[in-house]
C-alpha cells in the first residue's frame, strides 16, 4: 500500500472551491513531482496532508498517511505525525526560521519534542543532521543565528529541521524558489540523496519542470484544482499528451521571434558608459572607535551598451547586479567611476540635472506587488514619470497617454481605473512596463523582471519585452539569473561575479561555451528541461 | 507565492463593512460620539445657565431637577459636566494637532533624509521624551501662567516626539520597497515622495497613534485642571471639579463620581475606538479574525 493515499479530495474555503477531486499517491521513497501555476491548489494540497489547513477551509474525500486517515485525525494524533512522520521544508528561508533562536535550538526543538531525548541527547542529533545538510559544526557552529547564514545555508537548516527524526514523507513547497540557480542546484542534490539515504518519500511542488523533472519519479500536473495529467515524469513530459502539459513545456522553453535581433547600431554613439565604477557599503565596525571595514558590492566594472541593444547582466544572488542597476539609474551613488548616459556623466548631477536623462532610463522591477502604491490608480502609476517631460501635458492628454502606453502592453483602457490589486501577477508587469515606456525611454532597465511570474505568463511578458524592442528601438539592460531569459531575448550577455564582471561575449556563445568558473557553474546548474528529460529517458532506457 | 499586498482598503465598502464588525470600533464610535454630541448640545442647549449660582440649592442630591445633582455653588452638575467636555476636547485636539502638525513632518523629513538630520533630530527626540510630560506640562503653566492656552501648549509639546517617532518608523519601512524607487526612478523628489507616497500609507498608523494621544491630552488636561493649572474659573473643567468634589467626599459623593465618570468613559471610549480602528486598518489582522 503506498504511503500516502489520497483519494477525491475537495477542498473550499468559504465558498471558494480550491480543489476539486484530487488524487494523488506516493510509495515509501519514491518522489512524486506536483507542478501547476500559482492558485492552482499546489500548496493547499500539501497543508491539507498536513492538516495545517486555514480555519475557513473544508475538506471532503480521503487522505490516508501510514494507515491513518488524515482527516479525520484528532489535533493531538497530527502533532504527534508532524515533523516526526511527515517533515516541512518551506519557500522562503528568510521566514521559515525564528530568529531569535539558534540554529542549534531549532534544529533540536522538535527531537526532543517528539522523543523526549534529553537536551544533550537532542543536541548531538541536531549536531549530526546539520553536519548532514553540509554545515559542519566546525564552520557552523550550533550557536550560530539565521541572520548569521545565507539563504541557501538557511535554507539547509529549514531541511535539517525537516529531515532530523527521519519521516516517512518530506513535503517540499517549492524549497528553491527563492534561491539563485547554483544554490538551488545545490540544494535539489542535498534533497536527493537525504531522500534517497533515509528512503523518504517526498513530494515536491514546484511550478519550474525542469526542476520537477530532474528530481521526481512521477509527476502530477494540477490546474484549479483539478489534476490535469498523472505518470511518470520522463514519459509524461516527452509525450505531452494532454493539451495543459504540453501548453506549459512549451511555455518553458518559450523563446520570443525577434526579426531582427541585431538592430542596435553598432557604429552609433554608445548610448550606456559604464567606466570603472566602484560602490562600497560601510561594513561591520569592530568597535565604536574604530573606522567601518567596507564592503565593496561593485569592484570595478566596465562596459558599454549600444542604442537598441538588449544585454544581460547575469549572476548569482549577491554578486552586485542589482547594487550596479540602481548606480546605473542615479538611485545610487558610485564611489569611483563614472558613468555616462547620453554622452553625459551622471555621478555628479543633482536631481534638476538629472531630470532630462531620467526620462530617458527607466526601470521594470522583479516584484510585480511591491513595485505600486497600492492606494493608487493605474492611471496615476503608469502617468507617474509623465512629470519628468518639459512641458506638463493637460489631464486630458494624460490620459490619452496613459491609454497609449496600456494599449502598448496589451492592456485596455477602462484598466486606468482600477488599483494594482486588481489584476494578477502578470497583469501587473505589464503595467510596471506601460510605466516604464510612457516616457519613450531609451533604456529600460529591468532587474529580475519575470522571475517572480508562472510559466506562462513569463513567456507571454518575455514576448512583450521582445516586441517593444523591435517596435520602440528601446535598449534593455537585463538583470537575471535565470539563463533561459538571458537566452531568449538578449544579444549579449555579461556574467558578475564577486563584483566584477568575469566575462562577457555574445549571448549564445557564452552560455554554449562557458569560459570563467562563474559562468561554468551558472550554466551547468541552470535546469534545462530538454536535456532533463533526455537524461531521464536515458536512466530508464 | 509572493507577500501578500497591503490591501488598499480594498474599496471603500469592505473597509466599512471591516469596521462595523469590529466591536471595539463601534463600542467606541458609539462612546466617543455621544460625548461629542454632549460637547455640541452644550453651545446651544444645557439644562440650566451655569453662571447663575442658587446657594439655597448646593449639594443637592440627584433629583429629576438636577438628574447629577448640584454642587456647592448650587450649579447644576450635568450642565457643567457638558461645558466642560468642550474644553477638555478642545484642549486634546488642539494638543493633537501640535503633536501631528509639527511631528509628523519632522519624522517623515528624518526618514527621508538619513544621516546627520536624523540622527540630530531623533535624539532631540529623546532628550524630550527624557522629560516626565506631566511634570514639564506643570513647569510651563507654571511659568507661562495658569490658563487652557498654556496648557495646551505644554500638553501638545509633549505630543511632538511621539508622532515624531511614529511618523519616522512609519516611513522608514515605506522608503525601501520598490514603488519609491520606481518614483525616484522617474525622477521625482524626496519631499513630493513624501507627501504622495509615504504619507499615505503611514496615515493609518497615524490616525491610531492619533486616538490614543487624544485620550493621554484629555488625561492630562484633567490633570492640570485638577492641580489648578489648566481652564480657570469660572469656566468648568472636569478635572476642577474632581478637586472641588475632593473635600466634600464625605458628605456629597457624587459631586466627584460625576465629573470621574465622564473623564474614565472618554478616556474608555478613545482608546477602544483607537484599538478597534488599528484591527481595521491592519489587514493582517482583520484576516486573522
Amino acid at each position: 500500500m503506498a504511503l500516502l493515499e489520497i483519494e477525491k479530495l475537495s477542498l473550499s474555503i468559504g465558498r471558494v472551491p480550491i480543489l476539486k477531486a484530487v488524487d494523488l499517491s506516493i510509495g515509501a521513497g519514491e518522489t512524486m513531482g506536483l507542478v501547476g501555476e500559482s492558485g492552482s491548489g499546489k500548496s493547499m494540497t500539501a497543508l491539507t496532508v498536513m492538516q495545517l489547513l486555514p480555519a475557513a477551509a473544508k475538506a471532503t474525500g480521503r487522505v490516508t498517511f501510514d494507515g491513518i486517515d488524515v482527516l479525520a485525525a484528532p489535533e493531538a494524533a497530527m502533532c504527534r505525525l508532524r515533523g516526526n512522520d511527515i517533515g516541512m521544508v518551506f519557500q522562503e528561508p528568510m521566514t521559515a526560521l525564528n530568529p531569535v533562536k539558534t540554529i542549534g535550538e531549532q534544529v533540536a526543538e522538535g527531537i526532543r519534542w517528539h522523543t523526549g531525548a534529553s537536551r544533550a541527547d537532542a543536541e548531538a542529533s541536531a549536531r549530526r543532521m546539520l553536519d548532514r545538510v553540509g554545515l559542519p559544526e566546525a564552520k557552523f557552529p550550533l550557536t550560530r543565528y539565521p541572520h548569521q547564514l545565507s539563504g541557501g545555508q538557511r535554507q539547509r537548516v529549514v531541511i535539517a529541521i525537516a529531515c532530523a527524526l527521519k519521516p516517512k514523507l518530506l513535503v517540499a513547497d517549492e524549497p528553491t524558489t527563492a534561491l539563485d540557480v547554483v544554490l538551488q542546484k545545490q540544494i535539489l542534490d542535498l534533497l536527493r540523496g537525504l531522500v534517497a539515504e533515509d528512503r523518504m518519500g517526498l513530494l515536491l511542488i514546484s511550478h519550474d519542470l525542469a526542476v520537477v523533472t530532474d528530481m521526481a519519479d512521477r509527476i502530477t500536473v494540477l490546474r484549479h484544482g483539478e489534476v490535469m495529467e498523472e505518470g511518470e515524469t520522463a514519459p509524461t513530459l516527452a509525450a505531452q499528451v494532454h493539451p495543459y502539459t504540453r501548453q506549459l513545456a512549451e511555455a518553458s522553453m518559450h523563446v520570443p521571434a525577434r526579426p531582427n535581433r541585431h538592430a542596435a547600431d553598432a557604429a552609433g554613439d554608445n548610448l550606456l558608459e559604464v567606466d570603472a565604477v566602484v560602490r562600497d557599503y560601510p561594513g561591520r565596525r569592530r568597535s565604536p572607535f574604530a573606522p567601518a571595514e567596507k564592503f565593496r558590492a561593485v569592484d570595478g566594472v566596465s562596459f558599454s551598451m549600444k542604442p537598441g541593444q538588449s544585454v544581460a547582466l547575469v549572476g548569482r544572488s549577491g554578486c552586485g547586479k542589482s547594487t550596479l542597476a540602481r548606480m546605473i539609474l542615479a538611485l545610487d551613488r558610485p564611489t569611483g567611476g563614472d558613468i555616462r548616459f547620453l554622452g553625459s556623466s551622471l555621478t555628479a548631477k543633482s536631481e534638476a540635472e538629472l531630470k532630462p536623462f531620467r526620462r530617458n532610463m527607466q526601470v521594470v522591477f522583479q516584484d510585480p506587488y511591491g513595485s505600486f502604491n497600492p492606494r493608487h490608480t493605474v492611471e496615476r502609476l503608469v502617468a507617474e514619470p509623465l512629470h519628468l517631460l518639459d512641458r506638463q501635458p493637460s489631464p486630458a492628454e494624460r490620459r490619452e497617454m496613459v491609454a497609449d502606453a496600456l494599449h502598448e502592453v496589451g492592456l485596455r483602457r477602462p484598466d486606468m481605473d482600477k488599483y494594482p490589486h486588481e489584476f494578477s501577477g502578470g497583469q501587473r508587469q505589464r503595467i510596471s512596463i506601460a510605466r516604464a515606456i510612457i516616457t519613450r525611454p531609451k533604456l529600460v532597465v529591468a532587474d529580475e523582471p519575470v522571475s517572480a511570474l508562472d510559466v506562462s505568463i513569463r513567456a507571454q511578458v518575455l514576448d512583450l519585452f521582445a516586441e517593444l524592442n523591435q517596435k520602440l528601438g528601446v535598449a534593455y539592460l537585463f538583470i537575471t539569473h535565470d539563463l533561459t531569459v538571458a537566452r531568449a531575448i538578449t544579444d549579449e550577455v555579461m556574467v558578475m561575479h564577486d563584483g566584477r564582471i568575469v566575462e562577457t561575449g555574445r549571448t549564445d556563445a557564452v552560455l554554449d561555451d562557458p569560459r570563467s568558473d562563474a559562468a561554468k557553474d551558472l550554466v551547468a546548474a541552470a535546469p534545462d528541461l530538454k536535456r532533463a528529460i533526455r537524461r531521464r529517458m536515458m536512466e530508464q532506457g | 507565492m509572493s507577500a501578500e499586498p497591503i490591501t488598499p482598503a480594498a474599496s471603500e465598502g469592505s473597509f466599512l463593512s471591516a469596521a462595523l464588525s469590529n466591536r471595539s470600533f463601534v463600542a467606541g464610535l458609539i462612546i466617543t460620539g455621544l460625548i461629542a454630541a454632549m460637547a455640541i448640545v452644550s453651545f446651544v442647549w444645557t439644562p440650566y445657565d451655569i453662571t447663575r449660582l442658587e446657594v439655597a440649592d448646593r449639594m443637592l442630591g440627584l433629583s429629576w431637577e438636577h438628574p447629577f445633582g448640584t454642587d456647592h455653588f448650587g450649579r447644576d452638575i450635568l450642565t457643567m459636566i457638558m461645558i466642560g467636555s468642550r474644553n477638555s476636547i478642545a484642549v486634546a485636539i488642539v494638543a493633537v494637532g501640535i503633536g501631528m502638525g509639527i511631528g509628523v513632518p519632522l519624522g517623515a523629513w528624518a526618514a527621508a533624509r538619513g544621516g546627520l538630520v536624523d540622527e540630530a533630530l531623533m535624539r532631540f527626540n529623546d532628550l524630550v521624551f527624557a522629560f516626565p510630560a506631566l511634570l514639564s506640562a506643570v513647569l510651563i503653566t507654571a511659568i507661562f501662567g495658569p490658563g487652557a492656552i498654556n496648557a495646551i501648549i505644554a500638553i501638545g509639546i509633549f505630543n511632538i516626539p511621539v508622532f515624531a517617532r511614529v511618523a519616522r518608523a512609519g516611513a522608514l519601512a515605506i522608503w525601501p520597497r520598490e514603488f519609491i524607487l520606481a518614483a525616484r526612478a522617474a525622477g521625482k523628489g524626496k519631499a513630493r515622495i513624501t507627501v504622495e507616497h509615504i504619507l499615505p500609507n503611514i496615515a493609518s498608523m497615524l490616525l491610531v497613534q492619533g486616538t490614543i494621544q487624544f485620550a493621554l491630552g484629555i488625561l492630562a488636561e484633567a490633570g492640570l485642571s485638577y492641580v489648578g493649572l489648566g481652564a480657570q474659573p469660572p469656566a468648568p473643567s472636569w478635572g476642577r471639579m474632581l478637586f472641588d468634589a475632593q473635600t466634600r467626599m464625605m458628605v456629597a459623593p457624587h459631586l466627584a463620581l460625576f465629573p470621574g465618570f465622564a473623564i474614565v468613559v472618554t478616556v474608555l471610549g478613545l482608546n477602544l475606538l483607537g484599538d478597534g480602528l488599528r484591527d481595521v486598518l491592519d489587514p493582517r489582522l482583520r484576516r486573522e479574525r
